[in-house]
C-alpha cells in the first residue's frame, strides 16, 4: 500500500517536474508571419483554417499570420522589419525577392533544417521549375507556396467563328499567328471590333516576355543571378516578334496592353486569346459568358513558360525553436493534399507532382481539365527573372519592352540598351 | 502683461505647433541634404560619405530627366487650364444661372473623391475598344485609340484626370472672392455701357489677383505633389511617359530601397519648390491685399 | 454715340443666345465633372457584365458591395480612417489656433522669421518628405502606426496662416474688453477670437478632412497591415491583384468608402460653400 503510494508520488512528481521543464523550455513558441495576398478568393479564411488545424496538432507552437498587403508592400515590410530588428519568422513573399533578401542578409537557407530522410524526400519532391527560383550557390531558400505561371486563354466560340477547330489551340508561334489572323475582326471602316491575341505589357511585361524568350530559345537570366542575356539574340528574335504582332500582322492591339484591364476585354470578346496567369483560372471560369479553353504557350524552337508567386522564406533574427517551428508549419502545409487543396481553393499551381495524384485533385482536374494545363507546361517552364538589385534590373527590361511596343525604339536596339543598364547594376555583384 | 512676458507668452503658444514643423519640415529637408551626401546602407555596406556621387548618377540618370521634364510639361498642362476651368466655374454659378446649386455640388464633387478611387474610374474612361472615351468617339465616327498606352498621349490622358480634380476646389476660392466683389461695380459699369467682356478684364480680374495668385502657388505645389493616379493608372509607364518626380522617388526609395539616390532625388524637388516660394515671397512683398 | 449704343445694345439681343449658350456649357461641364461618380454609381448597383455597356434593362444588385464588404476588412480601414481625420484635426485645431493667435495679436522678437519658417511648409509639405520622414518614423518606433500617418501633419502652415488672417480682422477693442475684465490671454483667445473665426475653421475643418481622407501616398509608404491602413490604402491593395481589374466591385468599395464623406457633403454642402465665403480664404 505504502509503496504504491509512493510510487504515485513520485510519479506525480516527475510529472510535475517534467511539465514545469516543458512549461519552462517551451512555453508555446511564437511564431509570427506574413502573408500576401494576390488573388481573389476567401485567402485570410482559409489561411486562419490552416493555423487552427496546425496548432491542433501542434500545441506547442502557437502561429501568427499576419495579412501584410500586395507582394510588394509585403517585401517591403519584411526588408524594414528584418532592419529595424523585428521581422517576422517566416514570410510568403515573391520568388523573386531571393537575391535581395539573401543580399540584404534577412533570410536562412533551409539546409541547415533539413535532417532526416524524411525532408530530403520533402525537399525534391517539389517541381524542378518551381525549385529555380528557390535555390542558388547549393542552398535552398524559399520552399515553394502559392506558384503560377503563363497560360494562353482562349475564346472558343471565337474560334468557332472564325472556322477554327475550338479543341486545337495554337501550338506554334506559326499557329498562333494564322489563328489570331483568322480571329481578328474589323467592321467596316477597318476598325478592329475583336483582336486576335493580347499579351499584357502594362506593370510587370518582363514576366510574359520571358515566355516569349524562352520559347525562343533562351532565357534571360543565369542561375546566379549576377548575368542577363537582353541581348542575345533569341531574346531580340522573341521581342520582334511581339512588335510583329502588332505591326506587321496587325493582331495585337498597338501600344501598351493594360494587365488590369486584360480580363475584362478577354470577357468582352474584344480579344480572342489572351496570356496571362494561371491565377486568373478562377476568375476567368467564373465571368467568361461563354465556352473557353485553356492551353499552354506556343512554341517556337520549344514550349516554355516562366513560373511566378511566392515561396516560403525563413528570417534569420528568430531562435532556432522557431526555425524549427516554422518549418514544421511549411512541411505540413505543403504536404500533397494540402498543396492540391489550397490549388483548387485559389487557382495557384499545386507545387508538387503527388499533389495532382490525390483522388481531390484527380475529381477536380476531371471535371474542370483546364487545370492541369499549367501543370502540363511545368516540365517547360524556367525560373522566373530574378537577379541581384531586382526591381531596378526588371524595371530597365520593362521600360526597353515598353519602348519598343510604342515604336520608341527598334527591338534590338531597346533591348541593347537595356542590356547596357543591366551590366552597370549588376557589375558589383560579379 | 510686461514685454518679456509677452515674449515668453508668445514663444509658449507657437511652441507644440514650431516644434512638429521642425521636427517634420526643417530636420528633414535639412537631413535630407546630408543623407543624399552618403550611400545607401546595405547588408556588410553600411552608409558611408560619398560626396557629390548620387548627385553625379542623378545627372547620368535617363529617367530622372525624363521624370523632369515630365513634370514641367504636366505643371504646365494643368495650371493654367484648371485655374482657368475654376474661375469659369466660379463665375458661371455666381450668375443667376439655371440650377446653379447643383451645378456648384458638381464641379465641387472631384475634390471630396479619393484620387485613388477615381483613378481607377477613369482607368476605365481610357481603356481602348469598350471604354468610355471610345464608345462615345466611337459613336462619332474616330478610330480607336490606346490613350494610356501610347506614349504621346498617356501624360495628356493623366493631366486631365488631375484638372478634373482640381479646378473644383480652386472654383470655391474664386466663388468666394466673387462674392465679396460689390455688385454695384457691375451696375455702375452696365450704366456706363461696359460690355461684360470688358467688365471682367478691366474690374473683376484685377480684383482677383490676390486670389489667383493664392490658387496658383497651390496649383503648382499640387503639380509636383499629386502622383495618385500615376500609381494606379500607368505605374511610370509606357517607357517612363508618366514617370513624375514624386513618383520616382516613390519607386527609388521604397522600391529599390536606395534611400540615399532618393534623398537626392528629393534634393531637386525641395530646389524647385524653394523657387516657387522665393517667387511667391517676391509677389507677396507687393502685393498687400495679404496682410 | 454710335458706337456706345451698339455696346449697350450687345448684352442685350445678342447676350441672350449668349447665355443660353453659356447655360449649355456650364451644364456640360458639370456632366462632364459627375461622370465617373455617375459611372461609380451604375457599375456598382449593376452585375459586371453591364459595367461596360448601359442599357435601362440591366438589372438593379446590391451583390457588388456585399463581395466588396468580404473581399477586405473595410470595416477596420474605415474605424482607423475615421480616427486618423479626428485625431489629425483636434490636433490640427490645437495647435493652429495658439500658434495664430501668437502671430496675430503678439508682438515678440523672431516674430517674421518664425512665420517664415511656418510659411516653408506651404511649400515642402510632408508630402514630399516622404524618406526623410519615414527615416524619422523608424527611429521613434512608430511606424505603421495611425499616428504615424497623421503626425507630420498636425502642425499645418495652411491653418495657420488662414486663422492668423481671420484673428487680425477682429477688432483690438474686444480683445482689450475683454483683457480689462481680466481675462488672461487664453481666455481672451477662447472667449473672443475662436468664437468669431468659426467660419474659418468650419472651412479648414472641410479641407482636413477631405484631404486627410483622401491621402494616399504617405499611408502608403508608412503602413503595412490592416490595423493602421486607411480606406484610401485599403482600397488600394483590394484593386491591385493579379487578376485584373473588377470595375463593379471596385465602383462598390469606391462608394462605401466615400460614401460618408459624400453624404456629409450633400447635407452640408451649402455650410461649406458659405463658411468657405465667410472665411474670406481668396
Amino acid at each position: 500500500m505504502r509503496s504504491l503510494f509512493r510510487m504515485l508520488g513520485r510519479a506525480l512528481g516527475f510529472a510535475a517536474a517534467v511539465f514545469a521543464v516543458a512549461a519552462l523550455a517551451q512555453g508555446p513558441v511564437e511564431v509570427q508571419f506574413y502573408y500576401p495576398i494576390a488573388v481573389g478568393g476567401p485567402i485570410p479564411k482559409i489561411i486562419d483554417g490552416y493555423v487552427a488545424a496546425f496548432e491542433k496538432e501542434n500545441p506547442g507552437i502557437q502561429l501568427k499570420p499576419i495579412y501584410s498587403g500586395s507582394y510588394q508592400e509585403s517585401i517591403a515590410k519584411a526588408l524594414t522589419a528584418a532592419k529595424s530588428g523585428d521581422p517576422p519568422v517566416m514570410s510568403i513573399l515573391l520568388s523573386t525577392d531571393m537575391y535581395t533578401l539573401i543580399d540584404e542578409g534577412a533570410i536562412v537557407p533551409f539546409d541547415d533544417l533539413v535532417k532526416t530522410a524524411d525532408d530530403k524526400a520533402w525537399l525534391k519532391s517539389f517541381y524542378p521549375a518551381f525549385m529555380e527560383n528557390s535555390q542558388t550557390g547549393g542552398k535552398t531558400w524559399g520552399i515553394p507556396f502559392q506558384r503560377s505561371t503563363v497560360v494562353l486563354y482562349y475564346n472558343k466560340d471565337a474560334f468557332k467563328e472564325a472556322g477554327l477547330d475550338p479543341d486545337h489551340p495554337p501550338a506554334t508561334w506559326a499557329e498562333m499567328t494564322a489563328d489570331a489572323q483568322k480571329l481578328t475582326k474589323r467592321d467596316a471602316s477597318g476598325k478592329v471590333t475583336q483582336w486576335g491575341v493580347e499579351i499584357p505589357s502594362s506593370g510587370f511585361p518582363y514576366w510574359l516576355f520571358q515566355g516569349l524568350a524562352i520559347e525562343n530559345g533562351a532565357n534571360l537570366m543565369n542561375a546566379a543571378g549576377t548575368e542577363v542575356y537582353f541581348d542575345k539574340p533569341e531574346v531580340v528574335g522573341a521581342l520582334q516578334y511581339w512588335v510583329d504582332l502588332v505591326n506587321k500582322y496587325k493582331v495585337h492591339p498597338p501600344g501598351i496592353v493594360d494587365w488590369g484591364t486584360t480580363p475584362k476585354d478577354f470577357f468582352e470578346r474584344k480579344v480572342a486569346m489572351m496570356w496571362t496567369t494561371t491565377g486568373n483560372l478562377t476568375n476567368v471560369r467564373a465571368n467568361a459568358k461563354f465556352d473557353f479553353g485553356v492551353a499552354m504557350l506556343p512554341a517556337m524552337k520549344q514550349r516554355g513558360s516562366p513560373t511566378g508567386g511566392g515561396n516560403f522564406y525563413i528570417f534569420r533574427k528568430s531562435t532556432p525553436a522557431q526555425r524549427e517551428a516554422a518549418f514544421k508549419f511549411i512541411k505540413w502545409v505543403t504536404q500533397p493534399e494540402r498543396a492540391a487543396q489550397w490549388g483548387i481553393d485559389t487557382g495557384y499551381v499545386a507545387v508538387r507532382a503527388d499533389a495532382w495524384d490525390t483522388p481531390e485533385m484527380k475529381k477536380y482536374v476531371a471535371g474542370f481539365p483546364a487545370a492541369a494545363v499549367a501543370r502540363d507546361q511545368l516540365p517547360y517552364a524556367k525560373a522566373e527573372l530574378s537577379t541581384h538589385d531586382n526591381q531596378r534590373v526588371t524595371k530597365v527590361l520593362n521600360d526597353a519592352l515598353q519602348a519598343a511596343l510604342t515604336g520608341a525604339k527598334t527591338p534590338a536596339q531597346a533591348l541593347k540598351d537595356a542590356q547596357r543598364d543591366a551590366d552597370r547594376l549588376l557589375r558589383s555583384y560579379r | 502683461m510686461t514685454r518679456t512676458r509677452e515674449w515668453i507668452y508668445a514663444w509658449l503658444l507657437l511652441l507644440p505647433a514650431m516644434s512638429l514643423l521642425a521636427l517634420f519640415t526643417h530636420y528633414p529637408a535639412i537631413a535630407n541634404l546630408w543623407h543624399s551626401f552618403h550611400s545607401t546602407a546595405r547588408a556588410n555596406h553600411p552608409s558611408v560619405f560619398v560626396g557629390l556621387d548620387n548627385y553625379r548618377s542623378m545627372v547620368e540618370d535617363p529617367i530622372f530627366w525624363q521624370a523632369l521634364k515630365n513634370n514641367l510639361w504636366y505643371a504646365v498642362g494643368t495650371i493654367p487650364l484648371s485655374i482657368a476651368l475654376a474661375l469659369l466655374m466660379a463665375i458661371w454659378v455666381n450668375n443667376r444661372i439655371p440650377g446653379r446649386g447643383i451645378l456648384r455640388l458638381a464641379y465641387f464633387t472631384p475634390t471630396i473623391l479619393p484620387m485613388i478611387a477615381v483613378a481607377n474610374i477613369w482607368l476605365f474612361f481610357y481603356t481602348p475598344q469598350y471604354g468610355l472615351l471610345e464608345q462615345f468617339l466611337g459613336s462619332l465616327g474616330f478610330a480607336s485609340h490606346n490613350w494610356l498606352g501610347t506614349r504621346s498621349t498617356a501624360l495628356p490622358a493623366l493631366m486631365v484626370v488631375a484638372i478634373w480634380k482640381e479646378a473644383g476646389f480652386f472654383m470655391i476660392f474664386y466663388l468666394a472672392a466673387l462674392q465679396s466683389i460689390s455688385p454695384q461695380l457691375a451696375e455702375a459699369a452696365a450704366i456706363e455701357g461696359a460690355s461684360r467682356a470688358y467688365f471682367f478684364r478691366r474690374v473683376t480680374f484685377p480684383l482677383l489677383m490676390p486670389t489667383t495668385l493664392f490658387v496658383l502657388i497651390n496649383a503648382v505645389i499640387n503639380a509636383f505633389r499629386m502622383v495618385d493616379h500615376v500609381v494606379v493608372m500607368t505605374r511610370g509607364g509606357p517607357d517612363n511617359a508618366t514617370e513624375l518626380l514624386l513618383y520616382y522617388i516613390y519607386e527609388v526609395g521604397f522600391r529599390f530601397w536606395d534611400s540615399s539616390y532618393a534623398a537626392a532625388l528629393t534634393m531637386v524637388l525641395l530646389a524647385i519648390l524653394a523657387v516657387v516660394a522665393l517667387l511667391q515671397f517676391a509677389f507677396l512683398e507687393r502685393r498687400t491685399h495679404y496682410q | 454715340m454710335t458706337a456706345r449704343t451698339a455696346a449697350r445694345v450687345g448684352p442685350g439681343a445678342r447676350g441672350v443666345g449668349l447665355r443660353s449658350l453659356e447655360t449649355a456649357a456650364a451644364w456640360l461641364l458639370g456632366i462632364l465633372w459627375v461622370l465617373p461618380l455617375l459611372y461609380a454609381f451604375w457599375t456598382a448597383f449593376h452585375p459586371s457584365e453591364y459595367s461596360t455597356n448601359f442599357t435601362l434593362a440591366a438589372p438593379w444588385t446590391l451583390a457588388n458591395f456585399v463581395k466588396a464588404w468580404h473581399a477586405a476588412p473595410f470595416a477596420r480601414y474605415f474605424v482607423n480612417t475615421v480616427t486618423l481625420v479626428t485625431m489629425v484635426l483636434a490636433a490640427q485645431l490645437v495647435l493652429v489656433t495658439l500658434a495664430a493667435y501668437a502671430f496675430a495679436r503678439f508682438d515678440f522678437p523672431g516674430r517674421n522669421l518664425a512665420f517664415a519658417l511656418v510659411l516653408m511648409q506651404l511649400m515642402v509639405m510632408p508630402d514630399v518628405l516622404i524618406v526623410e520622414n519615414y527615416r524619422t518614423m523608424t527611429a521613434l518606433g512608430i511606424k505603421d502606426t495611425i499616428l504615424s500617418i497623421g503626425l507630420p501633419y498636425m502642425a499645418s502652415a495652411f491653418g495657420i496662416f488662414l486663422l492668423r488672417q481671420t484673428f487680425k480682422t477682429v477688432p483690438r477693442e474686444l480683445d482689450e474688453a475683454a483683457r480689462v475684465e481680466g481675462c488672461s490671454p487664453l481666455q481672451t483667445l477662447w472667449k473672443v477670437y475662436v468664437p468669431l473665426a468659426r467660419p474659418t475653421y468650419l472651412a479648414y475643418a472641410l479641407v482636413s478632412v477631405s484631404y486627410h481622407w483622401n491621402n494616399f501616398l504617405w499611408p502608403l509608404i508608412i503602413t503595412n497591415s490592416v490595423e493602421s491602413r486607411p480606406v484610401t490604402v485599403g482600397l488600394q491593395v483590394f484593386s491591385s491583384t493579379d487578376q485584373g481589374i473588377d470595375w463593379s466591385i471596385i465602383s462598390a468599395a469606391t462608394l462605401l468608402s466615400t460614401g460618408p464623406l459624400l453624404v456629409a457633403f450633400l447635407l452640408f454642402q451649402r455650410q461649406f460653400v458659405q463658411s468657405f465665403m465667410r472665411a474670406g480664404i481668396r
